[in-house]
C-alpha cells in the first residue's frame, strides 16, 4: 500500500483494471482453496470423535450469535469507509475504519472468551478430532481477523496522518475487500460449524 | 520534539538503508544485488541458486545410486538412506524445477510482452529471498539432527511425532511452509503481470507460448499451493501441539494426508512441467524456422491440462481402499488428460515437419524433451489403468515413470532453456560442440540410468528400500542404472565447464543470435535495465519476425531491409521518460523473518518466535510505507 | 474561497469519487439495506436452530440462508455486481474450484457412499 499513485496514473494496464486489485481478488480466490481445505477437514471429522466433549457439550449459540452480528456489523461499517474513502469525506472515512477495527477487537474478544470457556469444559486442541479440527479452522480465521484489525488499525493511523484520501481510496477499498472475505468465512464456519452441528440434531 | 531512543535508532537504521537503497541503484556492487527489483537480476539469482541446489540433489541421487549399486549395499545406512532420497525429492522438485521454471518466467516473460518489469517488482525480489531462505532453512536440518526422512511426500501417520520423533520433519513441514509462500507470491504476481502489462497490441492469442504457459502455472499455484499449507499445518500442529489430524489413535485418518497432499501434488507436476512444454514451445519455431503448428491448439492444451490436472489426484491413491468407483472415475479423468498432451506432441511435430532445421543445442534438448516425455508420458497412462497400477504402485516403475517426465522432460527442457536465452542475458553463446557433447552424454546417461528402473519394476522391485537380497533378479539392472548415474554427473560437468568458458570468451551473442520470432530477442544481450528504450506496438504473433521478415509466393521468409535488431529498435513505440522501479532491501527483511518464525517453532523458542514476527512486520511497514520509486 | 465555492469544490469531489469508483456504484443507503437484511437473515437462522418442526429441513435452510447472506456480502459490500466481470469470474472459479475437490475428497471417504 505504499504511494504508487503517481506511478500508477501514468500506467495504462493491459485490462483497464488496477493491478493491486486484482491481484487482491486474486489472493482471495486462492484462500477459498485455503478455507476449503479446513473447512472439509471439519466436516470430514464432524461426529467421528471418538470421545467428548463434542459440539453440543459446549456450543453456546447465543452468545456465538451475537459474535456473528458483530462481524456483520462490522462489514457494513467497512463498506461505509470504502464509500467514505472514494467520495473523500475523510473524517467519517476515519470514523467509520475505526469503528470496524473495534467491532473485528470484539469479535476477537468474544473468540478469546468462548475459546477459554471450551478449554475449562475439557475441550482442548488434544482432546479428539473435534477439539484439533475446530481449534484449527476458527484459528486461522481468527489470525486472519487479527491480520485485518491490524491492517484497518494501520490505515486508521495514516489516515490522521493525512496520507490516506480520496486519490488513493483504494488502499481502504483492498482492506475492505480482505475484511468482507474474512467476514464471508465466518458465515460459512457459522453455519456449518455451529449451526449445522448433528447431536443437537442439526442435519447430517 | 523530543525522540525515544527506539525512535531514533529505527530512524538511523532507516536512513542507512536509503543510503543503501541509493547507492543500489547505481547496479554497482554487492548491495545492488541484494536490494535489487530488477527481474532480470532476481531471474539470474534464482537460476543460480537453483543451480547449486542441482548440483546437490545429484549428489544426493548418487549416494543413493551408490548404495543400490550392489545388493546387501553398506554404503549408507537405513536412517541415512531415508533422509537421502526425501531430500533428493524434496530439493529437485522445490529447490530445482519449480525455481528454475521460476528463473524463466522472471527473466522471459516482461520481456516477451513488452513491459519493462513485472506488475510488483518488490514482491518479486521478496518471492526469490523467501526461497532461498526456505531452501537454507530446509537444508539446515543436518545440523539440528538430521534431515527429514520421511519421503518428498510426508505421509502421516509415519511423519508423525510418534513414529518419527526428531526434528526433520518438523524442518520439512515448515521449510515447505516457507517455499510455499515463495511460490505464492511469486503466481500472483506473474498472473497480473502478465493479463495488465502487456504492450499496446497484445492480445491474449498474440502472446508467446512460454508466456501462456506461465499464466497457467501461475494459476495451478495460487490453487494448489494453498492445499498442501493446509495439510502441513495440520501435521505441524499435530507434531508440535498434540493436535489428531493424522493421529490413528483418536481416529485420525492417514486418508486426509493422502487427499490433502495429491490434491497438491498432481497440480504440482504439471506446475513442474508445463513452463519447460513452453520452452519447447519457443525454440521448435526458432530453430525450424517456421511458426508454431497449430498454436490455438498449444495454447488451449496447456489450458486443458491445468484445468484436468485437479481431477486426476486420487490415481495416487488407488491402493488406499477407496473402492471400486472412485478408482473407475479416476482411472477415466486420467487416461483423459493425455489427449491435451497428446495434441501438443503432435502440433510439435507438425512444428518440425517441412521446416528448415538447425540442429543447435537448444533444439536437441527439445527434441530430447519430446522424445523422453513421450515415453514417460506412455508409462503414465499404464499407470492410469487401475489394475496394471496396483502393481506397478510402490515399485520402481513409478521411478522409472517420473524421471522419465521430470528428467527426461522438465531437465531437458529447461536445459534447452538456458542454451536458447542464457546468451540473451549474458550477451555470450555457450559453446556448441561442448553444448552437443552434453546432451549426447545426458541423454545416454539418462536412458542408462532409467529404463532399466522399469524393468526393476516390474519384476516387482519396491521403492524406498535402502537395499536388496541377492537373486531376485534386480542385480545386473541396478549396476547398470547406477553406471548411468555417474555418465549423468560427467554430463553436468561439461556444462559446467562449458558456461565457466563461455562467459568468458564464448562468442558474442548479439541481439538476435537465433534468428528469433519474439520480442526479447529485438533488444540488445545483455538486456539494458529499462528492457525497451521505446515500448513496442505488436501487430500480430511473432511481430519481431514479421518485422525482419516477409513472405514470398512460396511462402518462404525474405528478410525485410533494416528490419532487424541492431541494437537501436526501429519499431515504432511511445516515447516515454523510462521511470524505473527503485531498489529496496525490504523484501529482504520480511523474508528473514520467515526462518527466525520456524526455527522458533521447531525449538520451542517462542521468543525467537516473536523476534522473526516482528522482523517480518518490520520488513512489510517498511515496504509498504517506501515509495516504490524515488 | 468562500463557502459556495468549498461546497462545490466538495460535491465535485464527491461526484469525481462516484466515477472513478466505476459509473454504476452502491450508496450508502444500500449498504444499510443489506445490513438490515443480514441482521434479519441471521436472526431467522437462529430462530429456526431451536425450532423442532425443522429438523429435517436444516441443512438445506441453513445453507440457502448463509448462501443468500454471502451473496449479498459479495455482490454489495465487496462490489462485485458493480465490477470488472474478470473479479467476479476469478473469485467464482476458485470458490467452485473449492467446493468441487472437497466435496470429490469427501465422498470417496464417506463410509458407505462409494
Amino acid at each position: 500500500m505504499a504511494q504508487r499513485a503517481h506511478v500508477a496514473e501514468h500506467l495504462e494496464t493491459s485490462t483497464g483494471l488496477d493491478n493491486r486489485k486484482l491481484a487482491m481478488w486474486l489472493f482471495l480466490a486462492s484462500e477459498a482453496l485455503f478455507f476449503g481445505s479446513l473447512i472439509a477437514t471439519y466436516l470430514l471429522y464432524r461426529g467421528q470423535s471418538q470421545e467428548g466433549p463434542y459440539p453440543h457439550d459446549v456450543f453456546n449459540i447465543p452468545f456465538t450469535s451475537v459474535s456473528s452480528f458483530i462481524l456483520l456489523m462490522s462489514s457494513t461499517t467497512m463498506a461505509l469507509a470504502v464509500g467514505a474513502a472514494h467520495r473523500g469525506r475523510l473524517h467519517q472515512m476515519r470514523t467509520w475504519l475505526l469503528c470496524t477495527a473495534l467491532l473485528g477487537i470484539s469479535f476477537l474478544a468474544g473468540q478469546a472468551f468462548e475459546f477459554t470457556e471450551f478449554v475449562h469444559k475439557g475441550l482442548t486442541l488434544s482432546s479428539n478430532l473435534f477439539g484439533s479440527s475446530f481449534y484449527v479452522l476458527t484459528g486461522f480465521h481468527g489470525a486472519h481477523v487479527s491480520v485485518g484489525v491490524l491492517i484497518l488499525l494501520s490505515l486508521w493511523v495514516m489516515a490522521a496522518r493525512g496520507r490516506i484520501g480520496q486519490h488513493n481510496a483504494l488502499n481502504v477499498e483492498l482492506a475492505g475487500l480482505y475484511w468482507h472475505f474474512v467476514d464471508i468465512v465466518w458465515i460459512l464456519i457459522f453455519t456449518l460449524v455451529y449451526l449445522l452441528d448433528p447431536l443437537a440434531g442439526g442435519g447430517a | 520534539m523530543a525522540q525515544t531512543t527506539f525512535e531514533g535508532s529505527s530512524l538511523g537504521v532507516l536512513e542507512a538503508l536509503r543510503q543503501l537503497r541509493r547507492q543500489a541503484a547505481t547496479y554497482q556492487g554487492i548491495w545492488s544485488w541484494i536490494a535489487t527489483v530488477d527481474h532480470k537480476r532476481i531471474g539470474i539469482m534464482y537460476a543460480i541458486t537453483a543451480f547449486l541446489f542441482f548440483l546437490a540433489g545429484g549428489v544426493e541421487a548418487l549416494a543413493i545410486r551408490l548404495q543400490l549399486a550392489v545388493p546387501e549395499g553398506q554404503v549408507l545406512d537405513q536412517e541415512v538412506y531415508n533422509q537421502m532420497f526425501t531430500m533428493h525429492g524434496t530439493t529437485m522438485i522445490f529447490l530445482v524445477v519449480m525455481p528454475l521454471s521460476a528463473a524463466f518466467f522472471n527473466l522471459v516473460v516482461p520481456l516477451q510482452i513488452g513491459a519493462r518489469d513485472v506488475a510488483f517488482p518488490r514482491l518479486n525480489a521478496f518471492s526469490y529471498w523467501t526461497f532461498l531462505m526456505g531452501g537454507l532453512f530446509l537444508y539446515s536440518s543436518i545440523f539440528f539432527g538430521g534431515a527429514p526422512n520421511g519421503g518428498w511426500f510426508g505421509y502421516a501417520p509415519l511423519t508423525e511425532k510418534a513414529f518419527n520423533p526428531g526434528h526433520g520433519i518438523d524442518f520439512w513441514a515448515l521449510g515447505l511452509q516457507i517455499l510455499g509462500i515463495s511460490s505464492l507470491a511469486s503466481g500472483f504476481n506473474f498472473i497480473v503481470t502478465i493479463l495488465n502489462m502487456r504492450a499496446p497490441g497484445m492480445s491474449l492469442l498474440r502472446m508467446p507460448v512460454f508466456t501462456w504457459m506461465t499464466l497457467v502455472t501461475s494459476f495451478l499455484i495460487i490453487f494448489a499451493m494453498p492445499v498442501l499449507a493446509v495439510g502441513l499445518f495440520q501435521l505441524s500442529f499435530d507434531r508440535l501441539f498434540g493436535a489428531n489430524f493424522f493421529n490413528p489413535l483418536k481416529g485420525g485418518t492417514p486418508l486426509l494426508w493422502q487427499h490433502l497432499f495429491w490434491l497438491f501434488g498432481h497440480p504440482e507436476v504439471y506446475i513442474l512441467i508445463l513452463p519447460a512444454m513452453g520452452i519447447v514451445s519457443e525454440v521448435l519455431p526458432t530453430f525450424a524456422r517456421k511458426p508454431l503448428f497449430g498454436y490455438p491448439f498449444v495454447v488451449f492444451s496447456g489450458i486443458a491440462i491445468a484445468f484436468m490436472s485437479f481431477g486426476v489426484w486420487v490415481h495416487h491413491m488407488y491402493t488406499t481402499g477407496l473402492g471400486p468407483v472412485a478408482n473407475s472415475a479416476f482411472g477415466v479423468s486420467t487416461i483423459l488428460i493425455a489427449v491435451p498432451t497428446g495434441v501438443k506432441i503432435f502440433n510439435w511435430l507438425g512444428t518440425l515437419w517441412g521446416g528448415d532445421i538447425r540442429f543447435k543445442t537448444p533444439l536437441l534438448m527439445a527434441l530430447g524433451f519430446i522424445t523422453m516425455f513421450v515415453v514417460g508420458g506412455l508409462t503414465g497412462v499404464t499407470h492410469s489403468m487401475v489394475p496394471s497400477d496396483y502393481q506397478q504402485q510402490d515399485t520402481y516403475y513409478v521411478v522409472a515413470h517420473f524421471h522419465q517426465v521430470l528428467f527426461g522432460g522438465a531437465i531437458f527442457g529447461l536445459f534447452a532453456g538456458i542454451y536458447y536465452w542464457l546468451p540473451k542475458f549474458t550477451g555470450r553463446l555457450l559453446d556448441e560442440r561442448l553444448g552437443q557433447l552434453h546432451f549426447w552424454l545426458m541423454l545416454i546417461g539418462f536412458n542408462v540410468t532409467f529404463q532399466p528402473m522399469m524393468i526393476l519394476g516390474l519384476l516387482g522391485m519396491p521403492r524406498r528400500i535402502q537395499t536388496y537380497p541377492t537373486g531376485m533378479g534386480w542385480d545386473l539392472w541396478n549396476m547398470i542404472a547406477t553406471v548411468g548415474a555417474f555418465l549423468i554427473a560427467l554430463s553436468i560437468l561439461v556444462f559446467i565447464v562449458n558456461v565457466i568458458y563461455s562467459l568468458r570468451r564464448g562468442q558474442k551473442a548479439g541481439a538476435d543470435p537465433w534468428d528469433g520470432r519474439t520480442l526479447e530477442w529485438s533488444i540488445p544481450s545483455p538486456v539494458p535495465p529499462y528492457n525497451f528504450a521505446r515500448i513496442p506496438v505488436v501487430r500480430a504473433r511473432d511481430d519481431f519476425w514479421h518485422h525482419k521478415y516477409r513472405e514470398d509466393e512460396a511462402g518462404r521468409p525474405i528478410p525485410v531491409v533494416a528490419g532487424g535488431a541492431n541494437g537501436h529498435e526501429e519499431q515504432e513505440g511511445h516515447a516515454e521518460h523510462i521511470h524505473m522501479p527503485s531498489p529496496s532491501f525490504f523484501p529482504l527483511i520480511a523474508a528473514l523473518g520467515f526462518p527466525l518464525i520456524a526455527y522458533g517453532f521447531v525449538l520451542a523458542d517462542y521468543a525467537l518466535v516473536a523476534v522473526g514476527v516482528v522482523v517480518l512486520l518490520f520488513g512489510i511497514y517498511g515496504w509498504a510505507l517506501e515509495p516504490a520509486s524515488e | 474561497m468562500t463557502l459556495a465555492e468549498l461546497r462545490g469544490t466538495r460535491r465535485r469531489r464527491e461526484e469525481e469519487g462516484e466515477a472513478h469508483a466505476g459509473g454504476l456504484h452502491a450508496t450508502t443507503a444500500d449498504y444499510i439495506r443489506v445490513a438490515v437484511a443480514l441482521f434479519i437473515i441471521t436472526s431467522i437462522e437462529v430462530a429456526i436452530y431451536y425450532i423442532e418442526g425443522l429438523r429435517g429441513v436444516l441443512v438445506e435452510l441453513f445453507l440457502a440462508l448463509s448462501g443468500l447472506k454471502f451473496l449479498l456480502v459479495v455482490m454489495w459490500y465487496m462490489h462485485l455486481r458493480f465490477d470488472s466481470r474478470l473479479f467476479s469470474f476469478l473469485f467464482a472459479f476458485g470458490l467452485t474450484l473449492a467446493v468441487c475437490l472437497f466435496v470429490a475428497a469427501l465422498a470417496t471417504m464417506k463410509a458407505g457412499l462409494l
